[in-house]
């Protein structure tokens, strides 16, 4: 699967090494953009990472922030349905107002892209770090330390991480809930990544280029972070595109159940855990929520998908 | 053989025995004090102090949870003298909504839990494998992408939104079917089948995605081992190959995901049963979560975790059964 990098090479570090075919980067990523699926999710996952971005600024474009009552747009005599058809969408309020309060559904969601995004990538590179750290002490070390790792690692894998996760959001006191389930959702996160790092770098530290460093006198630590790190530099890409979809449901499923974020402030699951009393009268509520959730989901796992055929890292199947 | 399901189940009681401890730490070293919590309204100082010493709390820790390690074997009784109360084992505590045990409010809704649980892996392994199959052996064709892109929706879409769609488009639309009601097996059965389908469906589209996946990767794959080959090259033809030699191999792996998977969901499918109005341990939990109900959290996370790994130990010994390379080892 693997290619040997030439001793040459590993001194130059001018190739990226252990790729399939010894692939440039550059040559993998002109095949990505030409592929038609992953351009798509590429494009769209650009799209929401700029609306989380420039949220203010598009508020102020569309008229309505995400914390403003309407009331004009509901209907006091009937609980508060939005007027109008489709959710009460128009000119004034681009994807139609909620049910009850008549908040701007359009700010909501761009204002919930910033929640969803900034949790699910402070998650990843919470896990990324961690993954990576402890999975390659344990692969390089081996001995106890593997032992202690692997061990953890078992533990937390062979569990439910949902329920866990919420056994441990419900019984903590109130507090910064974003900062609470990123930590949380890399606590379960972070074996997944380690597990397939700690392997490969069994198998790295092994190789000639390695010994051949150790012989020439490096340390322990250069030889784990300037030899063997970057030869896991594509496994990381894949795997860490790979979770985030993972995570960016996980926060959603955490704030629909009630121990994510909080009201307030706007999260996509959370919006769609306030329409489920409003399903069959205001069906748009949830569907606009639930489609721009799917929509992100499915990008980063079309996209991981594409990564990992191009960069074809060897044992993540 | 018992030699290595001794080691098997020490090992077992070790890890729940971890599981406890990480609960118990949880619920009562990091949780502000649930004496308070109890304690609700009408409250003073010196109820909570009561309260406190009736569960226990005044203890030092480790007493505490060597008498909650108790209670889960053997029982344990709450205050003394007079007002005791007996908690017959295992003990879970009592729910501060309700008041009620709550092992018995689990043992009430289990069978609902199994019920759906069992109805969507029979569903989700049924289109799993027979997805993946299809997948890996017509590689490359719109039979294979068709399969692929459902199973790439199936991953993709959140339980939750797919149930409210499944509901909207089935029940309120279309009326096909009617809003899920509680009833049982032999009071009504059509009416029981009906409220379940939409459950099922749901639970099984996202698993039924991942085991086509996985199917579908591991039947190519052994396609290219060299026993496969030694088949074909002796002129077995195609479909013998497969029913003979590939298909044990390829799906030995999807049977070990599916004991864990299957286990987990014993501890209740808590957004689908929630959505659906479905009165399992799912919907009881995700109930608990919004009244903060944590005996019944507690509860259900230790029945999960429980299911989970009695769950690995009987994968275990059916791998070996199934795949011949396997040995079973003390390690």
């Amino acid at each position: 699967m693997t290619v040997l990098p030439t001793e040459l090479e590993v001194v130059e570090k001018s190739a990226p090494p252990a790729t399939a075919g010894g692939a440039p980067g550059g040559r993998s990523l002109r095949a990505l953009v030409r592929d038609p699926g992953a351009a798509l999710a590429g494009g769209y996952i650009l799209l929401i990472v700029l609306m989380a971005l420039f949220a203010p600024l598009i508020v102020r474009l569309s008229g309505w922030g995400p914390y403003e009552f309407d009331q004009q747009a509901i209907d006091p005599d009937l609980a508060g349905v939005p007027l109008g058809g489709w959710g009460g969408a128009g000119a004034d309020h681009w994807f139609g107002v909620e049910p009850g309060s008549g908040r701007d559904i359009f700010a909501r969601i761009v204002y919930g892209a910033r929640v969803s995004m900034l949790i699910a990538l402070s998650a990843t590179a919470l896990t990324t770090l961690l993954g990576v750290v402890l999975g390659m002490l344990a692969g390089y070390f081996g001995g106890r330390v593997d032992w202690v790792i692997s061990r953890v690692m078992d533990f937390l894998m062979a569990f439910p991480a949902l329920i866990f996760m919420i056994a441990i959001l419900s019984a903590l006191p109130a507090g910064n809930r974003s900062v609470m389930l990123v930590v949380v959702i890399s606590l379960f996160g972070w074996p997944y990544l380690a597990r397939v790092v700690r392997g490969q770098t069994m198998s790295l530290a092994q190789r000639e280029f390695v010994e051949a460093a150790r012989a020439s006198g490096a340390g322990s630590a250069t030889i784990v972070f300037r030899e063997i790190l970057p030869n896991l530099r594509s496994t990381i890409i894949v795997l860490t595109t790979l979770a985030v979809p993972g995570y960016i449901g996980t926060e959603a499923g955490l704030s629909f159940l009630g121990v994510g974020v909080v009201p307030p402030t706007p999260s996509w699951g959370q919006m769609i855990a306030s329409s489920v009393n409003w399903y069959s009268v205001v069906p748009s509520y949830f569907a606009i929520p639930g489609a721009f959730l799917f929509l992100l989901v499915l990008s980063f796992t079309v996209l991981g998908d594409r990564l990992r055929a191009f960069l074809d890292p060897g044992g993540l199947r | 053989m018992a030699r290595y399901l001794l080691a098997r189940l020490s090992g077992v009681v070790l890890i729940l025995v971890l599981v406890c401890l990480f609960t118990f730490t949880v619920f009562f070293v990091l949780s502000p004090d649930p004496a308070v919590q109890i304690c609700g309204k009408n409250c003073n100082p010196e109820l909570i102090e009561r309260i406190r010493g009736n569960l226990g709390l005044d203890e030092p820790l480790f007493t505490q949870f060597t008498t909650f390690l108790g209670g889960l074997f053997a029982g344990r009784a709450y205050g003394t003298g007079e007002g005791a109360v007996e908690c017959a084992a295992p003990c879970l505590g009592y729910s501060f909504q309700s008041s009620q045990p709550v092992w018995e409010m689990i043992t009430e809704r289990l069978p609902v839990t199994v019920t759906v649980a069992v109805g969507a892996a029979v569903l989700w392994l049924l289109a799993g494998v027979v997805g993946g199959l299809v997948g890996a052996l017509r590689q490359g064709t719109w039979w294979d992408r068709g399969a692929m892109v459902i199973a790439l929706s199936g991953l993709s879409i959140p339980n939750y939104v797919f149930a409210l769609v499944l509901q909207y488009v089935l029940v309120v639309e279309l009326e096909w079917l009617p809003f899920p009601q509680a009833v049982t097996l032999a009071d009504d059965p059509a009416l029981w089948f009906q409220s379940y389908l939409m459950p099922w469906i749901v639970l099984a589209f996202a698993y039924a995605s991942v085991y086509a996946r996985l199917t579908r990767a591991n039947v190519i794959d052994t396609l290219e081992e060299n026993f496969v080959r030694t088949a074909r090259a002796k002129g077995l033809p195609r479909g013998q190959v497969i029913r003979r030699h590939a298909l044990r191999p390829a799906l030995t792996p999807v049977a070990t995901i599916f004991g864990m998977d299957f286990a987990g969901l014993l501890g209740g499918a808590l957004i689908t049963e929630k959505v659906f109005g479905i009165n399992g341990v799912g919907k009881m939990t995700a109930d608990a979560i919004g009244r903060n109900d944590q005996p019944v959290i507690m509860g259900v996370t230790l029945l999960a975790a429980a299911f989970v790994v009695v769950g690995n130990v009987v994968v275990d010994l059916v791998y070996t059964a199934l795949d011949p390379r396997v040995r079973l080892t003390v390690a």
